[in-house]
């Protein structure tokens, strides 16, 4: 079995009108075995960016960790936030650090970048950068979230439709996969509000 | 007096608080060539004699301003091989900067950098202090800047401010002159004017040097051509 499905994870972020969403699963498993439902994999790193990271959760953590520190001395030195596609661009130039020994993640970054432009990107685990203008998918899950994204985003989508677009792609997508689901967690930004949501969906 | 017992070794500390070298190496600095720069509203200029020591050296060969990023151009008083080994250091860190988040370095965080090496030399074991002084001009997403680097390693941003040897009549005609409200090309009739001051002889477009930086964030260093032009427009 891979080392990326050994925790198991769905992420996928969407860009709606002047807003986006990113949205996980909540299952932590070894193997087939189920060990929380309500593991977080999204981060915050500030008011208009959020990284989720899929794949092996102790690098998620570590990774997510080493990302916070080196976030917060950006904003001591330059008293500034940073921009999605800068953090991007540190999080290729970490995991490429690694090349021979990577972290077992796959990220999924989404921000609202210079005027509220909402910024989305996936990257592999060595930090190969995918920027898309619609939607992202990683995880055990991502090919059934390929299919789900495809045929249900459509372009420029209020917060309220791009939340329930999002929802239904996401919690279909998990019941096609074993190791992940347990529920979702949603996180629709804009750029006078975050709301986060957690979604039931079949507890298996 | 108890000072001089000490002004040999850099990293000690005179009785009076004072690391003696550096005092040293800002008196190399003020009697080096004058340089200044003047922040305008829209812009940055800076500018700096270059007096050659005979005319048979090739001008065209010789550049004092130099760029350290498109948007970031630097001027010295002192001496010149110190300085290169700054431009170099400032070069790699701004190219090393861009590698890691894809974006131009700021002008402070540049400007912070080149000082920390400035610093590293007065507390080190076995180097000296750099004999120079630098200003830093630069135009980013905060506007145009202008910094001052000594051999210490303080920095300081400033409105206009000149070093060298004619340091205290220019910036108090600088002084004198600065509005906040200038534009570029008026800050660089002024930066001449200041630089004809305490200018011996004939100055002309290949006896000094200036460098400007407009809104379109490009540094350029002017043309001997242009700077005659600007020479025409001041007499």
């Amino acid at each position: 079995m891979s080392i990326f499905e050994y925790n198991g994870c769905a992420l996928v972020a969407m860009v709606g009108k002047n807003c986006f969403a990113i949205a996980s699963d909540r299952r932590l498993g070894v193997q087939l075995q189920t060990i929380a439902t309500d593991f977080q994999k999204i981060y915050k790193i500030h008011e208009k960016l959020f990284i989720g990271l899929s794949g092996l959760a102790t690098d998620a953590q570590t990774l997510y960790q080493r990302l916070v520190f080196r976030h917060k001395l950006y904003e001591l030195r330059e008293e500034r936030d940073m921009k999605p596609e800068t953090f991007a661009s540190l999080v290729s130039a970490l995991l490429y650090e690694k090349r021979f020994g990577p972290y077992f993640c796959q990220p999924v970054i989404a921000g609202l970048g210079d005027e509220d432009k909402p910024f989305i990107c996936t990257m592999d685990s060595i930090g190969a950068k995918e920027l898309a203008k619609d939607f992202v998918v990683a995880g055990t899950a991502s090919e059934s979230l390929y299919g789900a994204c495809e045929s249900m985003f459509k372009p420029d989508m209020e917060p309220e439709e791009l939340f329930e677009t999002i929802s239904q792609a996401l919690l279909s997508s998990v019941d096609r996969d074993c190791l992940s689901g347990w529920g979702g967690h949603v996180y629709v930004v804009t750029p006078t509000e975050v709301t986060e949501r957690i979604l039931k969906g079949r507890m298996d | 007096m108890g000072d001089s017992q000490y002004s040999f070794s850099l990293t000690t500390f005179s009785p009076s608080g004072k690391l003696v070298q550096i005092e040293h190496a800002l008196t190399a600095v003020g009697s080096g060539q004058t340089s200044l720069g003047i922040k305008a509203a829209n812009g940055v200029v800076i500018a700096t004699e270059k007096k050659l020591p005979s005319i048979l050296v090739d001008e065209t060969s010789v550049q004092k301003i130099q760029i350290l990023t498109p948007n970031i151009g630097v001027v010295y008083s002192g001496m010149g091989p110190d300085s290169r080994v700054l431009v170099r250091k400032s070069r790699k860190q701004a190219e090393q900067y861009h590698r890691l988040y894809k974006e131009p370095i700021p002008v402070t965080q540049l400007v912070r950098e080149t000082a920390a090496v400035m610093q590293e030399f007065t507390q080190s074991g076995g180097v000296r202090p750099f004999g120079v002084s630098l200003l830093v001009a630069g135009f980013d997403d905060k506007g145009p800047q202008l910094y001052q680097v000594d051999p210490s390693g303080s920095y300081f941003s400033w409105k206009a401010s000149a070093m060298g040897k004619n340091v205290s009549n220019a910036k108090t005609f600088l002084e004198k002159r600065y509005t906040d409200d200038m534009e570029l090309d008026d800050a660089v009739h002024t930066a001449i004017l200041t630089l004809k001051e305490g200018f011996e002889g004939q100055i002309s477009g290949k006896n000094i040097e200036i460098g400007i930086i407009g809104s379109d964030k490009v540094f350029r260093v002017l043309t001997p051509a242009e700077i005659d032009d600007y020479l025409q427009e001041v007499e």
